[in-house]
């Protein structure tokens, strides 16, 4: 029981970040009905600027306060992403505007490419580290309820607790302020949203930003487990399942989805795996995604399509 | 002046169901076919066959085969690189385990192989579409890359699933040299080709662009969906099926899963996207642009570079490689969103007028 348990925490706390990078590719497509491939470089891209500024700032500055130097890293590697996101919705988003789906796809594979090799050119390319000051060491729970208690990593509480706040700073947003109206106006209908006089390109520029920014907290976070490495871009990968899980248009679904996605990775890779040789959580969540989408088209949350001749 | 179909006057239902109607449409292939197989191997050296042009000729025909699917009939497929894999080891176990099996047969049952993986994973297309669709097409992925890792039976108890095969021979004809590897798949992509092009053009062509233009209401008029669907996934798992096994016995000659990973797969619908969504020259357009870019690159790169006295690493080169190739798609996709056919086509209309502009 006790070892149920704890493989039960660790695929919550794996889950919460995968709806962390879910909740990336949720917000553009939501707002754009972009489906953003380049999440997951902006990911590595985005954790190799903070691992690198809070390497380099000290040096600049002589600073010797790793709380400083990370809080000024983690400014900077924000305002590059900002920079980001205008270029990618300057040069190449308004340009395609009324494009087909995969063409937008493709375009955001081709941004992915180019921001690897950007990001690696300026970053360089070996294994970095992000020390923001996690502890690393395990806790135990329940331990009056089990013999032994329930072992949960310090850390990934922590993460789970950033990613939370996180969402619901960003639920608050969507919800309570004038812009977040606006983007969900544009998420609704284009053409009406601009009819009543919302900028759509300003708006996507937001969105872009807000995506930059939840990819700087999960890069920093990947990045302090994994370590910045380029395999990074493939926590991308990891959290498509759980969008269409989720539903692509949902922001509980991608955290609900996140979190189903990594319980369930987590408990078939310790229970199915050794029977079937192991190594199955990667494709079992897709597959578990698909079975999902068998019965539920739309994902757990999206909405009903309704297709109209 | 030269190209027009004034005069060419159709006096049969057979003249009028020819695959190219126009006169010099037909000189120009059949000039083409004929110099791609004789006047090419004059010209190009050994280096030119291995590096570029066979791998050029078997992408053309996997992009043939993921035209159908996603340009044809609208299905976007992110899973091309699993049903090559597939395709790959299928032909391989067919062609380890049945003794004296012919190449040629192996590399049609690998295909069948890959056709009833590509219906398996195209069932949630059934429910599910669009960009939806592309992420359930990437577990087709996923799991091929597991399973030619993990399930030993099928490398044949190899470890890390790598495999070779050699003394390849078509007809009593070794397959060694890379003039007669080019002549191969050369012959094989002219065939499927042929078989594609009338297919599309044919009913069931129109079914699958149909329920591309509008799914609801191809279904309204009496169009099946599943029967077009699951037709569309099996065809063009079969074509990219039968590029894997070629990519895999006649250009790698060796090789592990992670040579049809899910890169692979970008890089086909790249490859269509970039020639033309429905398409079959696009192709081929788009075949040549990925297979040939990156290869130029990483020739050229360094000594460009050089001209402005700057040193790039090695790492330097992939890294730029990764940034132009990137770039260029995104400006592709910016000024030609209907991709290289589509400029060909414009070529041929103006073609028509000249030398009068309207």
């Amino acid at each position: 029981m006790g070892f149920f348990l704890e493989t039960l925490f660790g695929g919550l706390m794996a889950g919460m970040l995968y709806s962390l990078v879910a909740l990336g590719f949720v917000l553009i497509f939501k707002a754009s009905g972009v489906f953003n491939f380049a999440q997951g470089a902006m990911v590595l891209f985005a954790a190799l600027a903070m691992a690198r500024f809070s390497e380099w700032i000290p040096r600049w500055l002589g600073l010797d306060n790793a709380l400083i130097a990370n809080i000024l890293a983690f400014v900077v590697a924000g305002a590059i992403m900002f920079l980001v996101a205008w270029l990618i919705e300057r040069l190449v988003l308004r340009h395609l505007v009324n494009q087909e789906g995969a063409t937008l796809l493709m375009a955001t594979l081709g941004i992915t490419y180019f921001m690897e090799g950007l990001g690696q050119t300026l970053f360089g390319s070996d294994i970095y580290q992000i020390n923001i000051g996690m502890p690393k060491d395990p806790i135990f729970l329940f331990e009056s309820v089990f013999e032994g208690g329930v072992l949960v990593n310090k850390e990934d509480v922590i993460a789970a607790a950033i990613a939370a706040a996180l969402v619901i700073v960003l639920s608050l947003f969507f919800q309570k302020t004038a812009t977040g109206r606006a983007l969900r106006a544009v998420a609704d209908d284009h053409q009406a949203a601009q009819s009543i006089g919302i900028p759509l390109n300003r708006i996507w520029v937001i969105v872009w930003c807000v995506a930059g920014v939840v990819a700087l907290v999960s890069g920093m976070i990947w990045g302090s487990k994994l370590g910045v490495q380029f395999s990074l871009t493939t926590v991308a990968l990891r959290a498509l399942p759980v969008i269409i899980l989720g539903g692509l248009t949902s922001v509980p679904g991608a955290i609900i989805g996140g979190l189903i996605i990594g319980v369930g990775e987590k408990l078939s890779e310790v229970y199915v795996g050794p029977y079937v040789g192991g190594g199955i959580e990667i494709w079992f969540a897709y597959v578990l995604a698909l079975v999902f989408l068998l019965f539920r088209p739309q994902g757990l949350f999206g909405e009903k399509i309704i297709d109209r001749v | 002046m030269l190209y027009r179909e004034n005069g060419q006057f159709k006096t049969s239902y057979r003249a009028d169901q020819q695959i190219f109607p126009i006169l010099q449409d037909r000189v120009a292939i059949a000039l083409l076919v004929v110099f791609a197989f004789a006047g090419v191997p004059l010209l190009a050296d050994d280096y030119i066959f291995r590096a570029i042009l066979i791998p050029f000729v078997i992408m053309s025909l996997a992009a043939l085969g993921v035209n159908i699917l996603v340009g044809y009939c609208g299905q976007i497929s992110l899973g091309s690189g699993a049903f090559m894999a597939v395709g790959a080891y299928g032909a391989y176990n067919f062609f380890v385990r049945v003794p004296d099996m012919p190449l040629i047969p192996a590399l049609i049952l690998g295909g069948l192989c890959a056709t009833c993986f590509g219906i398996l994973f195209g069932l949630p297309s059934l429910r599910v579409k669009g960009l939806y669709l592309a992420v359930a097409t990437l577990a087709a992925q996923f799991f091929s890359d597991w399973m030619f890792l993990r399930i030993k039976w099928l490398t044949n108890d190899s470890s890390s699933g790598s495999v070779s095969v050699n003394e390849l021979q078509v007809f009593g004809l070794p397959i060694e040299s890379a003039l007669s590897k080019y002549w191969f798949c050369l012959g094989v992509l002219v065939v499927m080709a042929l078989l594609a092009k009338n297919l599309v053009r044919g009913a069931i062509g129109r079914e699958w662009m149909a329920i591309r233009d509008m799914d609801v209401a191809a279904a309204v008029i009496g169009i099946r969906p599943m029967y077009a669907k699951l037709s569309a996934f099996a065809v063009s798992s079969f074509i990219v099926g039968v590029a894997g096994g070629l990519w895999a016995f006649i250009y790698l000659g060796s090789w592990e899963p992670a040579a049809f990973s899910v890169e692979i797969s970008f890089r086909l619908l790249f490859m269509v996207i970039i020639g033309g969504l429905g398409s079959i020259m696009g192709g081929f357009f788009g075949a040549a642009f990925i297979v040939v870019m990156p290869i130029a690159l990483n020739q050229f790169l360094p000594a460009f570079m050089g001209l402005f006295g700057i040193e790039i690493s090695t790492a330097g080169v992939s890294h730029a490689e990764l940034m132009i190739f990137g770039g260029l798609i995104v400006w592709f996709l910016i000024v030609e969103p209907h991709g290289l056919a589509k400029l060909w086509s414009i070529g041929k209309q103006k073609l028509r007028l000249w030398p009068f502009p309207h």
